[in-house]
């Protein structure tokens, strides 16, 4: 264990103790000063690693473990960078909100999501990564809804479960190779390779195992959604592209993610809702790339994922204010609400320019790149439908949400304009979404592997420009002639309530067999078997009013009867 | 381990020599003697000094087999086919020094709940049968013949009993689920005493070494075979094997606070213990109708206990009740370990008997001290627990995610050691069973956790919402006993090196040679 505090200091660290920290911390001013302190400690931490390397490992003789906790190396530099200055602008984010849990939760769930990028062995990994989970579920619960109570236990179900299977997975991998390295592990190596695949695609919300994101997400606090959009599913993109790169599969997984996301999008309500689908949408471009797995892939994949925390955390935000000032994100309740928030309308602008890739906006600098490695390698169709989902995003995230909150027909509401630091969380984000779309160089630099690319070639802002102003322009005709479906009040079932019935059923009738399977066994072999036993039971039990205790007789019926299976068993044992 | 030369020393090597059937006597005279004593708080005082004693002599067994010896001990030198013989290896060893330092910490723990809980005229009663029944559990672990083991299985089952129903001024239930312990207990001493008779019947002799030895190398004719299924079924009611285990919930549940802690921590392991004991020692765990009792009786009854068992834990209201049917799955982890057949499960069983007696003693101690201090008895009255009794909550949580078997607590090693024991047999499915089992306990843990920390505490209807609450402060030696078991079950995370030694010293001589 001496080991553990030798070389430079994990930056996770920073943030889980702030968060340990500000959960015995009663004053909510300390409590705040640690939130802002922690990231700004973890990005010191982060800037002292330097050199690239594995430190601090830990070693129990005793159990055979090798604990690697700390790998910094070309593809966990860039993710841990995000997620540090991910989780300062949530704590600024999240300044005016004096709720405790929630402070020192968020805290920890960036420091575990930090911990889990850096983890070298798969264990380290799952320790890490059911924290993401154990803290990250309050930030739903604390909504103190009892709709945010369930999708929080669904939630948790799931991403406990996604842990288990990796668990599982790391287990089998480890008693086939003898090592708990996290490397590239590939669906070649059987049953272990599925297990952790399943996993990790849970929380990257594959196609069929996502309903928890749209499901969950809406339903947290103001804050806690910004928080939850920044970490879970990147950290799962990352464990991805770490230890199945190349996988062809997941070409088609993550078109499919891209592409079906849009169509619930475009008719959902709540606009909240509306970027939980866009999230899934974007994390299709993300496992697109890692699927591809060449350099650029994967360069683009990271790229995409540094640019996609700042813009898709400010769309949130945005919403989040407009939910703190409104009450309510849904379109069909919002509307001319730039009138009186002009700087939240500005920020969700620039935003939304940048999910939807404007020129000398973050994502185009980084989208290309997933485009031009899947044109490299001839995967032509799939180009085709990301161009499509493409044009998609233009349409729900880049127009729909700051049309139908900020713009379209006037709603008479006039709330004030978003907190100070709300704004200037915004401000940071939006600052960096333009910084990065012009400054391309400094984001590329920090790519796991060297590039030569320029993103701004006429061909490329052309034929973005041609696509985004075709998307406009569809948008406004559909509006137009009225056919667009929106500001509709309107359910979507998905996919997930097919399965979360039953389980739930399930889970209910377990219940009650456990309780009563074994005594109304009990009761009937009782009668077969010992009727002694009965007549020992109504002698002896004066207590006839304890009913909830099962009658001895028929226990001692029990006890017989199992004789009875254990003298038969030896007597036929050959 | 100065300390104990030195005593030894002083006893010019007499005690030493002893010690066996010191071990045993000790308590059991000692508790005629408490009885005679009257006063209350004198026999706690006595009591803590016996079980000190106890526990001295114990260390001084533990370290003489540390090495992988064994000792028999000739009861006043009869020697052993006619004789009663003491026989202590590193197995027993470990169950006895659990057992008497498990009674030092209960008594250490108990006299507050004891002065609430039973009437000040049956002190003097209680601690001498409390007594009694330590020096019974001493001797099932130290008999070095069949019949003894019975005897003293009776003992200290009914001194149980007794105790049991002595929650009765607690709560009245107390009454009824002593008896059904009674009426279980006693059908289960009766099956193992007709299962010694048959062996008798079979052999000739008492002795287990005899048995053994008369044993080896046959596969067993019918009477030997019944014998074997008579000793298992009987052993297996007082084990709680699952679904004999109906008694101990309530038993748990209303028996009084320091007996909870007592039972929860030995009276099952014990019985495990003996359980072994017959099935590697005395009879072969090469013999066909041994391997079909694990494959199609044992393996599948753990499993199913560790899971439904699970599923009832969750749904209870009452913590004791809870903790209790938590406990009936947690034998079936030591039941699965065993019934691989394998040195390695049945050093992982071995290990996770002995962890779950801190971490079930442990929670069972803080829940105690939150019904001292706040009348708590359900679940949802922890809530807010964290503010109010803080150290104790903190206790309560440690013992609780070494139940579940988080890293970092006692309770993974075991259960890390208890998987790669499973998967060396190739047993998938019970891998299956532990991960499904390991989730449920994060549900019922969890629940607790989220009453103690996430809810307020119920505010009295005098105070206002703002005022902070109010701590309520619980009896030092009472915490220092809750905390040797919680520092205990972190400490054999980083330093697993004792019980795990024992354990594999234990499990090699059982399936090596038989260890008699």
């Amino acid at each position: 264990m001496s080991e553990l505090f030798a070389g430079p200091m994990n930056p996770a660290f920073a943030l889980i103790l702030a968060g340990l920290l500000m959960a015995f911390i009663p004053d909510w001013r300390v409590r705040k000063f640690i939130a802002l302190a922690g990231p700004v400690l973890a990005l010191w931490l982060w800037l002292q690693v330097g050199v690239f390397g594995s430190t601090g490992g830990i070693h129990i003789a005793a159990i055979g473990l090798d604990l690697e906790p700390f790998r910094f190396d070309g593809l966990s530099r860039i993710w841990a960078l995000i997620f540090i200055i991910a989780a300062f602008i949530n704590a600024l984010y999240a300044l005016h909100d004096h709720d405790q849990v929630q402070d020192a939760m968020a805290a920890m769930y960036g420091g575990a999501a930090i911990a889990a990028v850096f983890a070298g062995d798969l264990l380290t990994l799952f320790v890490f990564w059911e924290l993401t989970a154990i803290t990250s579920v309050f930030l739903i619960w604390r909504a103190g809804t009892e709709a945010s109570r369930q999708a929080g236990i669904r939630y948790l179900v799931m991403h406990v479960g996604s842990g288990i299977l990796l668990l599982i997975g790391a287990v089998l991998l480890q008693s086939e190779t003898g090592s708990w390295a996290f490397e590239h592990i590939g669906l070649e190596s059987g049953l272990a390779g599925w297990l952790i695949f399943i996993g990790f695609g849970i929380k990257a919300s594959f196609p069929f195992l996502h309903s928890w994101l749209q499901d969950s997400y809406p339903k947290a606090t103001v804050t806690g959604t910004v928080v939850l959009a920044s970490f879970t599913t990147k950290m799962a993109i990352y464990a991805l592209a770490r230890g199945f790169a190349g996988e062809d599969i997941l070409i088609y997984i993550g078109v499919a993610m891209a592409v079906f996301p849009v169509f619930f999008a475009v008719v959902e309500n709540d606009l909240r809702r509306v970027l939980s689908f866009s999230l899934t949408n974007q994390l299709g471009f993300m496992v697109v790339g890692i699927g591809i797995g060449t350099t650029l892939a994967i360069n683009g994949t990271a790229a995409q994922v540094f640019a996609h925390v700042l813009f898709k955390g400010l769309l949130f935000m945005s919403m989040g204010a407009v939910l703190y000032r409104v009450g309510t994100t849904k379109a069909s309740e919002l509307g001319g609400l730039f009138r009186s928030m002009p700087f939240s309308a500005l920020f969700c602008l620039i935003g939304a320019g940048s999910i939807s890739a404007f020129p000398f906006l973050s994502a185009f600098v980084t989208k290309a790149l997933i485009l031009a490695a899947v044109a490299d390698e001839g995967h032509w169709i799939v180009l085709g439908l990301l161009i499509f989902a493409s044009a998609g995003v233009m349409e729900h995230a880049g127009i729909k949400i700051p049309y139908f909150a900020f713009f379209a027909h006037d709603s008479g509401k006039r709330p004030k304009e978003a907190p100070w630091n709300m704004l200037l969380a915004m401000g940071i984000a939006a600052f960096l979404c333009v910084f990065l779309g012009i400054n391309y160089g400094w984001l590329y630099d920090l790519l796991p592997y060297p590039i030569i690319y320029e993103p701004y070639t006429f061909g490329h802002i052309v034929g973005q420009m041609q696509l985004l102003l075709a998307a406009i322009f569809a948008f406004a005709l559909l509006l137009r002639i009225g056919w667009y479906p929106s500001e509709v009040r309107l359910t979507i079932l998905d996919i997930d309530w097919f399965w979360r019935k039953p389980i739930k059923s399930f889970l209910l009738w377990l219940n009650a067999v456990s309780d009563r399977m074994i005594a109304a066994i009990q009761v009937h072999l009782g009668k077969q078997i010992d009727g002694a036993g009965r007549a020992l039971a109504s002698i002896l039990s004066p207590y006839g009013s304890v009913a909830r205790l099962v009658p001895r007789g028929v226990l001692v019926g029990w006890a017989a009867a199992f004789l009875a299976l254990a003298l038969l068993t030896v007597y036929l044992a050959q | 381990m100065n300390f104990i030369e030195m005593i030894t020393n002083a006893g010019g090597g007499h005690l030493l020599a002893n010690a066996p059937a010191l071990v045993v006597a000790i308590p059991l005279i000692a508790g005629a003697v408490a009885v005679v004593l009257g006063h209350g708080k004198l026999a706690w005082v006595w009591s803590v000094l016996i079980a000190l004693v106890t526990f001295g002599f114990s260390l001084i067994l533990l370290q003489s087999v540390l090495g992988g010896e064994t000792i028999t001990y000739a009861m006043g030198n009869w020697p052993a086919p006619l004789g009663i013989t003491y026989h202590i290896d590193a197995l027993n060893a470990l169950l006895i020094s659990l057992v008497s330092a498990m009674a030092l910490l209960a008594l250490l723990y108990g006299w507050p709940m004891v002065e609430r809980e039973i009437d000040p005229k049956k002190h003097a009663m209680f601690f001498g049968t409390f007594l009694l029944c330590v020096g019974g559990l001493i001797g099932v672990a130290i008999a070095g013949d069949a019949f003894n083991v019975f005897v003293f299985l009776e003992v200290s089952s009914i001194s149980t009993y007794v105790l049991v129903a002595m929650g009765a001024q607690k709560n009245r239930q107390a009454l009824t689920a002593s008896f059904n312990y009674l009426i279980l207990g006693t059908i289960g001493a009766t099956f193992f005493v007709i299962g010694v008779g048959l062996l008798y019947m079979a052999t000739g002799t008492l002795n287990m070494a005899d048995i053994s030895r008369i044993l080896a190398d046959s596969e067993g004719n019918r009477v030997v075979r019944a014998a074997f299924a008579f000793i298992v079924i009987g052993l297996g009611l007082k084990t709680a094997m699952f679904p004999l285990h109906t008694w101990l919930p309530n038993a748990y549940t209303f028996s009084p606070s320091m007996i909870g802690v007592f039972l929860a921590s030995t009276a099952t392991k014990v019985a495990f213990y003996i359980l072994i004991r017959f099935l590697f020692s005395v009879f072969h765990a090469g013999a066909s109708f041994e391997t079909a009792m694990f494959d199609f009786v044992l393996a599948p009854m753990a499993m199913v206990a560790m899971i439904v068992c699970s599923v009832q834990a969750s749904f209870q209201s009452d913590v004791r009740r809870l903790l209790a049917y938590s406990s009936v799955a947690q034998v079936g982890y030591m039941l699965l370990g065993l019934s691989l057949g394998t040195a390695a499960g049945l050093a992982a069983g071995l290990l996770h008997m002995f962890n779950h007696a801190l971490m079930k003693g442990a929670l069972f101690m803080a829940v105690g001290l939150a019904g001292l201090g706040l009348g708590i008895t359900r679940v949802n009255e922890l809530r807010g627990l964290g503010k109010t009794m803080p150290l104790v909550a903190a206790g309560l949580t440690v013992a609780g995610l070494s139940l579940i078997g988080v890293p970092l607590t006692a309770g993974f090693i075991s259960k890390y050691y208890l998987v790669i024991a499973v998967l060396e047999r190739g047993w998938w499915w019970a891998v299956v069973a532990i991960v499904v089992s390991s989730v449920l306990a994060i549900f019922y843990v969890g629940r607790m956790i989220e009453a103690m920390y996430l809810q307020n505490p119920p505010t009295p209807s005098a105070a206002h919402e703002s005022d902070p609450p109010i701590q309520v402060r619980s009896p030092v030696l009472s915490m220092a006993a809750l905390y040797v078991l919680v520092i205990g079950s972190v400490w054999f995370f980083f330093d697993p090196s004792l019980p795990k030694g024992l354990a594999d010293t234990a499990a090699g001589l059982l399936i090596g040679g038989g260890g008699l």
